[in-house]
């Protein structure tokens, strides 16, 4: 339960982070929070010859909001995300998810970034980022890129990050004025990851469903977006056939692993209930009958 | 460089300097070279919150933290609330109450809980369960728990006081 020997660089701007991670030639970890990471270095499930500590790098903690979307620096811990009364106006379904995660002592230390690069299939900012449709914004040696969330998670524990680049800000897209939202999510006790969650943000235009986005995780090897359960709410009016139509297809979407917290079926069946459910709450904060 | 460097940190008001390994967590650091063993070791994997302590102004998990990592930062164990002598506010409100009975996660109940007075000060029940959440107690059952934070909460605002060494 002590990790193995490593070196410990501290790094101050995002170029000697790159510098470091290059030279290292694979062997290096970036830590930031270390929520995550710190756990898998005490059981040895990782053993860096390097660990770049990218916490004192300044200018990657802030909140900008923008026309179409909400730029966050990667270094934003959880609390803020969760606490910020920029986000809780114009991201409430981030805020929300963010009260969720794990515990308090957690969020005080836990990163965007670093969930992000973490990529835990049962982790609330991945779903969250696929959700809101983020561009995930990296530096690396050759230049940085904007990677669209979609393309970002490649499977459980895996992204296409090369290993020597970093994630230094993610731009979540705004949902239009007037939008509902919702999250929830069943786990066996306070904190622990989630069985399963579902998330969503929709419209109401005269009536009818538009722009139904629908995001799931802990129930595949990465979070997901059920876009065929989308397709069949878009333009519709609401009503009780429709969302269980579209629990239905959230249901033939998933693929979940029995573990021994839950079993698949058990999984499948919770995804169902929480997309009727979410479904349900963002239809009416939409038609402003909830806050 | 897996050889010794050399840290700096304020502990409990007071400077500290230490060469330590990178790889010593800060947990092991606070008990072995400083001789704070108030700081419990209990699951080592973030779980349990025995090792709870207060880093630059906001409760972590000290066995989630390397102390290479703390330079220059401030920390606050639970020997920097109150004494045996002079107990806190908080620990006076856990004698009280029964909040413990082996006392194992009394030192990282107690750290959540400063956290608890100070960011949430007119929390309900329900939100000191959520808040103190992270902290396994096999003990008591929680309610005497929760029922000594909420007793202090009360006190504090009553008396118009923080949290802390009396």
């Amino acid at each position: 339960m002590k990790p193995a020997a490593f070196e410990y660089l501290a790094v101050e701007s995002v170029e000697q982070a790159l510098e470091a991670l290059g030279a290292a030639g694979g062997e290096a970890k970036i830590v930031a929070g270390g929520q995550s990471l710190v756990p898998m270095l005490n059981f040895r499930l990782l053993q860096p010859s390097l660990l770049v500590d990218v916490n004192r790098i300044p200018g990657l903690d802030f909140i900008e909001v923008e026309a179409e979307r909400v730029r966050v620096g990667a270094l934003t811990r959880h609390w803020r995300q969760e606490a910020s009364p920029e986000l809780r106006r114009h991201l409430p379904v981030l805020s929300a998810a963010m009260a969720e995660v794990a515990h308090l002592a957690i969020r005080n230390r836990g990163t965007l970034g670093g969930s992000l690069s973490h990529a835990d299939p049962a982790a609330e900012l991945p779903m969250i980022a696929l959700l809101l449709e983020a561009e995930i914004v990296t530096a690396a040696p050759a230049g940085g890129r904007r990677v669209a969330a979609r393309d970002f998670f490649l499977g459980a524990l895996t992204t296409d990050l090369a290993e020597d680049e970093l994630v230094v800000e993610v731009a979540f897209r705004r949902p239009a004025a007037g939008s509902g939202w919702a999250f929830e999510e069943l786990a066996r006790r306070s904190g622990d990851f989630a069985l399963a969650a579902v998330a969503v943000t929709l419209r109401l235009e005269g009536g009818r469903i538009a722009e139904p986005r629908i995001a799931l995780m802990g129930v595949d090897e990465t979070a997901l977006r059920a876009e065929a359960a989308e397709a069949l709410l878009e333009g519709e009016a609401p009503g009780e056939a429709l969302l269980a139509a579209a629990a239905e297809a959230v249901r033939a979407r998933v693929q979940p692993n029995t573990d021994l917290h839950a079993s698949a079926d058990y999984r499948r069946h919770l995804a169902g209930v929480l997309t009727r459910r979410t479904l349900q709450t963002a239809l009416a904060r939409a038609a402003g009958e909830a806050a | 460089m897996t050889g010794k460097r050399l840290v700096r940190m304020t502990v409990n008001g007071s400077p500290v300097e230490e060469a330590v390994e990178p790889r010593l967590l800060l947990s092991d650091f606070l008990r072995q070279m400083l001789g704070l063993t108030g700081t419990h070791v209990g699951c080592e994997q973030g779980v349990c919150g025995a090792c709870t302590v207060r880093l630059d102004g906001r409760t972590a998990r000290a066995c989630l933290t390397f102390a290479v990592q703390a330079e220059g930062s401030e920390i606050v164990t639970v020997e920097g609330l109150g004494t045996a002598e002079a107990l806190s506010p908080l620990q006076e409100a856990f004698r009280e109450h029964h909040a413990l009975q082996c006392g194992f996660c009394t030192p990282g109940m107690l750290m959540t809980a400063l956290d608890l007075l100070e960011t949430r000060p007119g929390a309900t029940d329900a939100e000191l369960r959520e808040g103190l959440s992270g902290n396994l107690c096999r003990c008591t059952g929680y309610e005497h728990i929760v029922a000594a934070v909420r007793a202090a909460a009360e006190r504090l605002a009553r008396e118009g006081k923080r949290e802390g060494p009396p």
